[in-house]
C-alpha cells in the first residue's frame, strides 16, 4: 500500500531530476534569504549558479546545530515571521534551544510525509491511531497527529502519561495503531501485564516507534509482548520532525523521503562524502522546506545508505537503523544528554580535572543514568558527612542541568578504565 | 598535633587489603585505624609511624589520600577516663567531628584520636586543663 505512489515509486532518474531542481531552489532561497548562508557561501566563493548537478552538493557548506544556536531564535528562517504558522523547539539541554519554524506549506509537506510514513508502516484510513507521543514544543505529537488526520485515520491525541488510562482507552476505543517512543511501548506492555490483561484484549496490530534509538532485540520484545508489528520511524526537528524516514513492511532499513530530503553519508572526521554502503554520519539537505531550509545538516547520527531496490517497490533509498552518534549524545527517557554537560557540572562543583563515567541501563522499561565520579584529592575529605554532601550536590546540580533523575556514585581513582590515556566516558548497557 | 592519613575506599571486597598490602611492603607500621563507611564508600583513617612516606606511596599507587591534623590524647585506662576528657571538651564547646580509640603500648594508658572543628583552640584548651596531648614522637 502506498500513500502517494507517484512519488514513492518514482523512477530514480526522474527523482534525481526533481531533486536537482529542488536543490537549486533551496540553495537560492538560502543564499538570498538567510544571512548566515549568504555569508558562508561568500566565504567559499560560491554562488547559487555553481550548483548545476547533484554532485555539486559537495561544494555546499555544512549546517550544524551550533549554527542554529548562534542564530537563535529566528536567525536561520528564510521567511518573515508573518509567514510562519508554527514554532517547535528542542529542549535546549546543552545551552540555547534550537528553534524551528514552519510555513503553512511546510505543515502541508510534513503532514503529507507523515501520512506516507504511517501508510508505509502499515496504517490506513480505517485505523484508530493512538498517538502517545508528547504534544507540545516536541515535534513528535503534532507531527504524527497531522499526518494521521491527513491520512484520514481516526487519531486519538492522548499524548504521554497516565498509562492505565491509556490502556483503558486503547481497549474501549479499539485503537489499532500505537505511536510513541519504543521505551514507552515496552512500559505499556508491562502495565497491560500487571493489569492481568493480554495483548489479545486490545486490537493493536502495528506500532510506529521513534524519537529514541532502539535495537532489534527491543523490537522482538515489543512485538512479542504487545502482539504487534513494530516499525521504526526517524526524524529530527531541524529537518522537519518525525516522518523523515520510516521502515516499510520489509523492515530492512528506513526509506528516506528523497523527493524532500537529500541524504549523504560523510566521514565525520574529514567531511568527505562516502560511497553508498559505507557507514558514516547522515547529512540531510532539505529540498522543499520554506521557513527553515537547511543545507547539508549534520545529524550526528551514524548510518549507512542502502541503495539496492526494495521489495516494497518504493524507489527511495533506505538508511540503516541509527547505530550511534558521531558526538557522544545520549538519549535517556527522550532527553538529550551530552557528557560535556556532566563535565561542566563537575567543574563547577570544585573538580579540577574530573574523571567520570556515565552508565546507562534499562531497568525494566525505564532508562537510568548513573554517573560514576572519581574522588580526587582536591575534593576528598576525611569526613563522611562532607563526601555525602559532595555526592548530594553533584546529584542535585546534574538533575537541574539535565532535567532527569541521576544516580551519583563516588569511586576510587583509576576505577574508570582509560584506554590510550582517554577515559571511556559512556557505557550504554541498553544496546544489548 | 598528630598526622592522620585518610584514604578513600570504595565499599567492595579487597579494597582495605590493597592498602594494608602496600603499607606492609614498605614496612610502615599502623598504630591506629578506624574505618567510617556508608553503603557506597568508606574512609580509612590511619595513624602510622611514617605518615609522609605512607602518603607518597599510597598516592603513587593511585589512592586518594589526604593528611589531616588530629589530636591524640592519652588518658588513664580505667572507668571514667574518656568521660573526663569529653567533659572538658563539652564544657568548652568543642564540637567533635569524629574520634577513635586504641590501647597504648609500653605501659601507657588508653589513647583517643580526636578530630574537632577548631583544632588550634582545642589544643590550647586541653593543654590549659592539664590533659596530656601526644606529640608524634610520643606515639
Amino acid at each position: 500500500m502506498y500513500w502517494n505512489e507517484k512519488y514513492e515509486c518514482i523512477p530514480r532518474e526522474e527523482l534525481e531530476e526533481l531533486q536537482l531542481q529542488r536543490l537549486k531552489e533551496t540553495v537560492e532561497r538560502c543564499y538570498f534569504n538567510v544571512p548566515h548562508y549568504r555569508k558562508v557561501m561568500q566565504e567559499l566563493q560560491l554562488e547559487p549558479e555553481d550548483i548545476q548537478s547533484l554532485d555539486d552538493l559537495k561544494k555546499l557548506p555544512f549546517t550544524t546545530k551550533q549554527d542554529l544556536r548562534d542564530n537563535y531564535p529566528y536567525g536561520m528562517f528564510a521567511v518573515p515571521l508573518s509567514e510562519v504558522v508554527r514554532i517547535h523547539s528542542s529542549s535546549g539541554t546543552t545551552g540555547k534551544p534550537t528553534v524551528v519554524g514552519y510555513t503553512r506549506g511546510d505543515i502541508t509537506t510534513w503532514s503529507e510525509l507523515m501520512a506516507r510514513s504511517l501508510v508505509c508502516g502499515g496504517a490506513g484510513r480505517d485505523d484508530v491511531i493512538h498517538n502517545a507521543y508528547g504534544y507540545g514544543l516536541f515535534t513528535g505529537g503534532l507531527g504524527v497527529h497531522y499526518g494521521a488526520e491527513r491520512l484520514g485515520a481516526s487519531v486519538i491525541p492522548i499524548s504521554g502519561g497516565n498509562t492505565k488510562r491509556q490502556i483503558m482507552i486503547m481497549k474501549d476505543y479499539g485503537s489499532t495503531i500505537l505511536t510513541c517512543t519504543p521505551s514507552y511501548a515496552l512500559y505499556i506492555a508491562e502495565v497491560i501485564n500487571e493489569l492481568g490483561m493480554k495483548p489479545e484484549d486490545l486490537k493493536l496490530k502495528v506500532g510506529i516507534f521513534g524519537a529514541e534509538p532502539w535495537s532489534e532485540n527491543m523490537r522482538k520484545e515489543i512485538e512479542e509482548k504487545l502482539g504487534i508489528s513494530a516499525i521504526d520511524i526517524y526524524g529530527l526537528s531541524e529537518i522537519i520532525g518525525p516522518g523523515v524516514a520510516v521502515e516499510c513492511q520489509d523492515k530492512s532499513g528506513l526509506h528516506i523521503w528523497e523527493d524532500h530530503f537529500l541524504p549523504e553519508i560523510i566521514d565525520p572526521e574529514t567531511g568527505e562524502t562516502l560511497p553508498p554502503g559505507e557507514e558514516g554520519e547522515l547529512v540531510i539537505t532539505s529540498l522543499t522546506k520554506e521557513a527553515l531550509p537547511v543545507l547539508r545538516y549534520r545529524t550526528r547520527d551514524i548510518a549507512r545508505l542502502i541503495t539496492e531496490p526494495c521489495p516494497c517497490g518504493r524507489t527511495a533509498y533506505k538508511v540503516t537503523r541509527i547505530g550511534g552518534r558521531t558526538d557522544d549524545m545520549l538519549i535517556i527517557r527522550g532527553v538529550n544528554v551530552f557528557p560535556s554537560q556532566i563535565e561542566h557540572v563537575l567543574l563547577e562543583t570544585g573538580y579540577a580535572e574530573p574523571h567520570y563515567q556515565l552508565i546507562v541501563d534499562r531497568k525494566g522499561t525505564m532508562d537510568t543514568l548513573t554517573v560514576m565520579v572519581e574522588v580526587s584529592e582536591n575534593v576528598f575529605s576525611d569526613e563522611v558527612r562532607k563526601l555525602e554532601q559532595l555526592e548530594y550536590t553533584i546529584k542535585n546540580e546534574l538533575e537541574t542541568t539535565l532535567g532527569i533523575s541521576v544516580g551519583v556514585k563516588l569511586v576510587e581513582p583509576k576505577t574508570i578504565a582509560r584506554s590510550e590515556g582517554k577515559a571511556k566516558r559512556v557505557i550504554d548497557n541498553r544496546k544489548a | 598535633m598528630l598526622k592522620q592519613l585518610s584514604v578513600f575506599l570504595e565499599n567492595k571486597t579487597g579494597r582495605l587489603t590493597a592498602v594494608t598490602e602496600i603499607l606492609a611492603e614498605y614496612n610502615i607500621n599502623i598504630r591506629a585505624l578506624s574505618l567510617a563507611d556508608t553503603s557506597d564508600f568508606g574512609i580509612l583513617r590511619l595513624i602510622v609511624n611514617e605518615p609522609k612516606k605512607a602518603y607518597e606511596i599510597l598516592k603513587k599507587d593511585g589512592f586518594t589520600v589526604r593528611i589531616t591534623d588530629v589530636i591524640g590524647v592519652e588518658m588513664p585506662d580505667r572507668p571514667g577516663g574518656l568521660n573526663g576528657v569529653l567533659q572538658v571538651m563539652k564544657s568548652e564547646g568543642i564540637n567533635i567531628e569524629y574520634l577513635y580509640a586504641f590501647l597504648g603500648t609500653n605501659g601507657r594508658g588508653a589513647v583517643v584520636i580526636f578530630r574537632v572543628e577548631n583544632m588550634e583552640k582545642a589544643m590550647e584548651i586541653l593543654q590549659e586543663k592539664g590533659i596530656q596531648v601526644l606529640s608524634p614522637a610520643e606515639l
